[in-house]
């Protein structure tokens, strides 16, 4: 019976994949004014498909990518995807390989996904095997494929660099996000790969700490080790032209510094379109500063969830980082939600609400003129609050059930004495 | 005492004449036989659109010399500035209006060096090592903007202006160039540039620059051209030559207009210089060299006319170059004209242009100069086009991206062209395009496309040469120069390039900000056909600076429209509703946060017991208090409440102590 049910689920697993590949294929053939590559909730300065192929066409005659103000990713990208952007099919849409080549990231991404969570799901109801399962991963040479997702992750958007505490609290985990924050046609644009390995129900570490610090040492070398790997092929592929300051300067700096003043779902856009010269650098530090201010007391406060910190450190992230798209709340989305959290038929129904109200307020305004700019930034805004909204909830929704667990724990042996 | 004066008198009026003389030979001595010289001329043509063309040319020029600062005629503002900014080579022109390429014509060397861009339009090549031209030239725009009353310090910015590398062929690499398609060309901008010549309208032919008719006119074009010779070396000043021109189209007001006839309604406007422009010439310019006013007849216009002859009268078939020609049956001049020159053929066309010459100095005040000329037979003709009729447009709607087209068409030049090279297979019309385009349109050059005779070619077959330079944000404009190689069989040529339209800060946005930006002309030139009259015994047109201009081998070029693309604009009257709501979000992020974070709830539960069992809310109360208090007055030193509150509850009052020292500390070093 069990076998069976088991069976009848996976079944419809494998329909959903092959429904949501065909919706993705229809979504190719689209025309190209509805053509999510050009949607501003889908493709942001960073991640935008024409301004790859605008820098790879300038890197092949021989002009440094980051000449003009048009790409902004990282180099390597440019040789892995570039080639894509230039080659046709006869008869078929430019961008159709490219395209392609994306499906099979996110069907990959997404299974990926679901790996984590069956991962996750065994962690959850068998601490011992878990424990056993660390020292598998330990021993399978995790640490170097986590740092290596890590180092990649923070080269190519930046963020990711503050996923390196939920990394190192959860010692052993890997969490390999792959942020490709790239391509063009569909919403979940992200490759999430996470592998990792929670630790336990309950609060009290077990594990001794000289473990975790050799561990720690040995993420800290290999991600030494990558990054330094990184950067020498970055430097290979731009040794012609402005060298790695260059690249700093307009992908690090160019996130920074929120030069693109292009409307998409975040609200910084709008905010340094209007604010006065002369406070855009308070506000641009105030602005990163509330991403890292946040990163400690989480971690005080979640440290015994490793994985549920890096959702809360991707949700905070894809709010308020400088160009946001629908892809990083794709992410969060697919990761886990606590079950028992508040509100979430309203936060449903917002996120429903957003997502139709915004392209209709966008095209107010861009393609019909009869809107205004507050109309976008509005549901910008609104949609910003439910992510807030989502984050406190979920935040404190996890307490709460650590708090329900604990006392569990701690009325048990009271009650056996009584 | 009477008598002894006047001798002293006289001897007095001697010596000072004696001196006036020896200063003036000895000044002749000392620069030997240069000096420094001005012409005017005034060129005088009808257009086949019923219009006329009158186009001003004054030039003077300062021989190198080493004797200072000290001028007779030539302009000091302009040869300080030429001194100053070692400018080897500049041109600055202010025109209002679109010169009509289709009806105008575009071949001549009038349309190819004097048809200009909307606007203001500024080049300059400087003489000094690349590092130091950005900075001068920034100076060079600001004394320009002074010296003629123009905004032309906005091309200061880098992102107004480009370094093209090879779309001007007298240097590359020191050469900027910049516009300004919006400047608004008025009278406050002629009047400084009539101040540069030595009568400025006060005599000679400036007297004709009536503003109201000039400002009347379909198309104006002043225009300042100005070349450095020698080397800048040995204390020695630079030569230096000026060109100025104003360049009009006018309509001139038919006086027979109330009673136009139906026969007559095809015959060209009759007009004079009285009626064009409401003045009359009495006589040159005492400082000018020469003073002449020419008309031209082009080459399509002669050829008409030889054609109506031969209909007419078949014995005289040499009549447009006899002595009597101005008085021939189809039109009549109103003054005899001092000389006439034909122009020597040329490969492109059988057909010569005429050119009438008119002495200014034989007039005076009493007998006022009034060329007049009278048609009596209608006749159409045509003006020679350009080899290729440039336009270009945008296409796409909406305000996040389009495209910009430039579209070339063949016109009858091309096939001339053409047909004398048929027998050349492999027949190519090179193209030249330089094509400027702000930062805030931002092209993807990648997505540039080529379409001949609306069929997609590989961008490789017809693009022999290509230079970018990509537009920065903020930094600086993007630049595209493309060499285009064009079968000569082909009708059409479009290239398309495809752009995303940027969003600005509120301040970058002008003050009418919902009209548009302007993309300024692109310049495109045919290197293949050169611009140039030659006209018989020129021997005596030495002296005319027009004439010679003429003869000079320059490149067709033409330029197109000036596109208006509208860009989204944000709410401009709302950064503060902004400001607010966002900080507002963010703050509802942050203190959300870190209470979900801070609550405790099984404390807070145990707390609440407490507080039932024992029943007495004073203690919390009490300590709310202070706190409130603590926070409240900074300046309280921090060690004087922990004795009274101890025995309440430590920690808290550590914490309430450690905020208060922040605060305190904040408060004195941060603030």
């Amino acid at each position: 019976m069990e076998k069976l049910k088991k069976k009848i689920r996976s079944f419809s697993f494998w329909n959903w994949v092959i429904a949501s590949i065909i919706f993705r294929l229809i979504l190719i053939y689209f025309p190209k004014n509805l053509n999510l590559c050009s949607r501003p909730e889908v493709s942001t300065p960073l991640t935008s498909f024409r301004r790859l192929a605008e820098g790879y066409w300038l890197k092949q005659s021989s002009m440094s990518p980051y000449a003009g103000s048009m790409y902004h990713g990282s180099p390597l990208l440019l040789s892995l995807l570039g080639p894509l952007t230039v080659k046709r099919i006869e008869g078929q849409p430019n961008h159709l390989l490219y395209s392609l080549v994306s499906v099979i990231a996110d069907v990959v991404s997404a299974m990926l996904i679901r790996a984590t969570g069956q991962n996750l799901q065994v962690a959850y109801f068998g601490t011992l095997k878990s424990l056993d399962l660390v020292k598998q991963i330990e021993l399978s040479g995790l640490v170097p494929l986590a740092a290596f997702g890590w180092v990649i992750a923070t080269h190519l958007s930046l963020y990711p660099a503050i996923l390196i505490i939920p990394v190192h609290l959860s010692f052993v985990l890997a969490i390999c996000d792959l942020l490709l924050g790239y391509g063009p046609d569909a919403p979940p644009r992200k490759l999430f790969l996470q592998r990792h390995q929670q630790k336990g129900l309950s609060s009290q570490s077990k594990l001794p700490p000289g473990f975790s610090w050799g561990s720690i040492i040995h993420f800290a070398f290999w991600a030494l080790l990558w990054s330094v790997y990184v950067l020498v092929l970055c430097g290979i592929s731009l040794k012609q032209f402005g060298g790695l300051w260059e690249m700093f300067k307009s992908t690090y700096g160019f996130i920074l510094t929120v030069e693109d003043l292009s409307p998409n779902v975040g609200v910084l856009w709008y905010f340094f379109a209007e604010v006065f010269e002369f406070f855009r650098n308070f506000f641009l530090i105030v602005f990163h500063v509330n991403i890292l201010f946040m990163i400690l007391p989480l971690a005080i406060r979640l440290h015994h969830r490793p994985c549920y910190l890096a959702f809360v450190y991707v949700a905070i992230c894809s709010m308020l980082k400088s160009y946001p798209s629908v892809g990083d709340s794709a992410l969060y989305l697919a990761l886990s939600l606590p079950s028992d959290m508040q509100f979430s038929l309203f936060l449903f129904c917002g996120y429903v609400g957003v997502s139709l109200l915004s392209p209709v307020m966008h095209n107010l305004w861009i393609w019909r003129g009869t809107g205004n700019a507050n109309f976008y930034f509005a549901t910008a805004m609104v949609y910003a609050c439910l992510q807030i909204v989502l984050v406190v909830e979920g935040v404190s929704a996890m307490l709460n059930h650590d708090r329900k667990l604990r006392s569990l724990i701690l009325d048990k042996p009271r009650d056996a004495k009584s | 005492m009477a008598l002894l004066r006047r001798p002293l008198l006289l001897l007095l009026i001697v010596t000072h004449q004696f001196l006036q003389l020896w200063i003036a030979f000895g000044s002749v001595n000392e620069e030997g036989q240069k000096q420094e010289e001005f012409y005017e001329e005034l060129l005088l043509k009808p257009l086949p659109d019923r219009k006329v063309l009158t186009h001003f040319h004054f030039q003077s020029s300062a021989p190198p010399t080493s004797n200072g600062r000290h001028h007779h005629l030539f302009p000091k503002a302009i040869s300080q500035l030429v001194q100053k900014f070692r400018v080897k080579e500049m041109e600055l022109s202010f025109t209002q209006g679109r010169w009509n390429y289709e009806s105008w014509g575009g071949f001549d060397s009038i349309p190819s060096s004097n048809a200009k861009p909307p606007g203001v339009e500024l080049w300059a090549v400087f003489d000094v090592p690349q590092h130091l031209i950005d900075p001068l030239w920034k100076n060079l725009t600001h004394t320009l903007s002074g010296l003629f009353c123009a905004s032309i310090n906005f091309l200061e910015s880098s992102t107004a202006y480009s370094a093209p590398e090879w779309s001007f062929p007298l240097a590359s690499g020191s050469l900027r160039y910049g516009t300004l398609p919006r400047e608004a060309v008025c009278t406050e901008n002629i009047t400084p540039w009539l101040k540069l010549l030595p009568c400025r309208d006060k005599a000679g032919i400036s007297t004709l620059l009536d503003r109201p008719s000039i400002y009347r006119g379909f198309y104006h074009s002043q225009r300042l051209h100005l070349t450095s010779t020698g080397s800048g070396s040995e204390g020695m000043d630079l030569g230096i030559m000026l060109e100025q021109t104003l360049t009009v189209v006018l309509q001139p007001i038919s006086q027979r207009a109330s009673l136009v006839r139906d026969s007559e309604k095809h015959i060209q406007p009759s007009w004079s210089l009285s009626s064009i422009f409401g003045k009359q010439v009495s006589g040159k310019c005492v400082l000018a060299e020469t003073s002449n006013v020419y008309l031209l007849l082009d080459r399509g216009l002669v050829a008409e006319l030889k054609q109506l002859h031969k209909e007419n009268e078949k014995s005289i078939e040499n009549s447009l170059t006899s002595e009597n020609f101005w008085t021939n049956p189809s039109f009549e001049l109103s003054a005899k004209p001092d000389r006439i020159f034909i122009e020597e053929c040329s490969l492109l066309s059988k057909n010569s242009s005429v050119l009438y010459k008119f002495e200014v100095e034989k007039y005076s005040e009493f007998e006022p100069f009034d060329l007049g000329i009278t048609w009596k037979i209608p006749i159409v003709w045509l003006c020679q086009q350009a080899p290729l009729h440039a336009s270009r447009f945008l296409t796409g709607s909406g305000n996040e991206r389009g495209a910009i087209a430039i579209s070339l068409k063949s016109t009858q030049t091309t096939e001339g062209f053409m047909g004398a090279h048929s027998n050349d297979e492999r027949c190519e019309l090179r193209v030249d395009v330089f094509q400027v385009v702000p930062w805030y349109v931002k092209v993807y050059f990648h997505s540039l496309q080529v379409f001949v005779d609306q069929q997609p070619k590989a961008v490789s077959d017809i693009i022999e040469k290509i230079h970018i330079s990509p537009s920065k944000d903020k930094v600086s404009p993007g630049v595209m120069e493309l060499v285009l190689k064009l079968p000569c069989s082909m009708s059409s040529t479009a290239l398309t390039i495809e752009f995303d339209k940027g969003f600005l800060h509120i301040d970058e946005y002008p003050p009418d900000a919902n009209q548009g930006f302007d993309i300024p002309s692109a310049i495109v030139s045919f290197p293949n056909f050169h611009a140039s009259m030659v006209f018989l015994e020129s021997d005596s047109l030495n002296k005319s600076p027009l004439l010679s201009k003429f003869q000079e081998w320059s490149h067709v070029m033409s330029y197109t429209e000036v596109l208006l693309v509208p860009l989204t604009t944000p709410d401009f009257s709302m950064p503060y509703n902004v400001i607010t709501i966002t900080c507002t979000v963010f703050a509802l992020y942050f203190g959300s946060l870190l209470n979900a974070l801070r609550r405790r709830v099984a404390e807070e539960e145990r707390f609440l017991k407490d507080k039932s069992a024992k029943k007495t809310g004073q203690l919390p109360l009490l300590l709310s208090k202070l706190s409130a208090k603590l926070r409240g007055r900074r300046s309280e030193p921090p060690h004087s409440s922990p004795v009274s509150s101890s025995f309440i509850n430590s920690k808290l009052v550590f914490k309430v102590i450690l905020i208060a020292g922040l605060a305190v500390c904040w408060q004195y070093y941060f603030l």
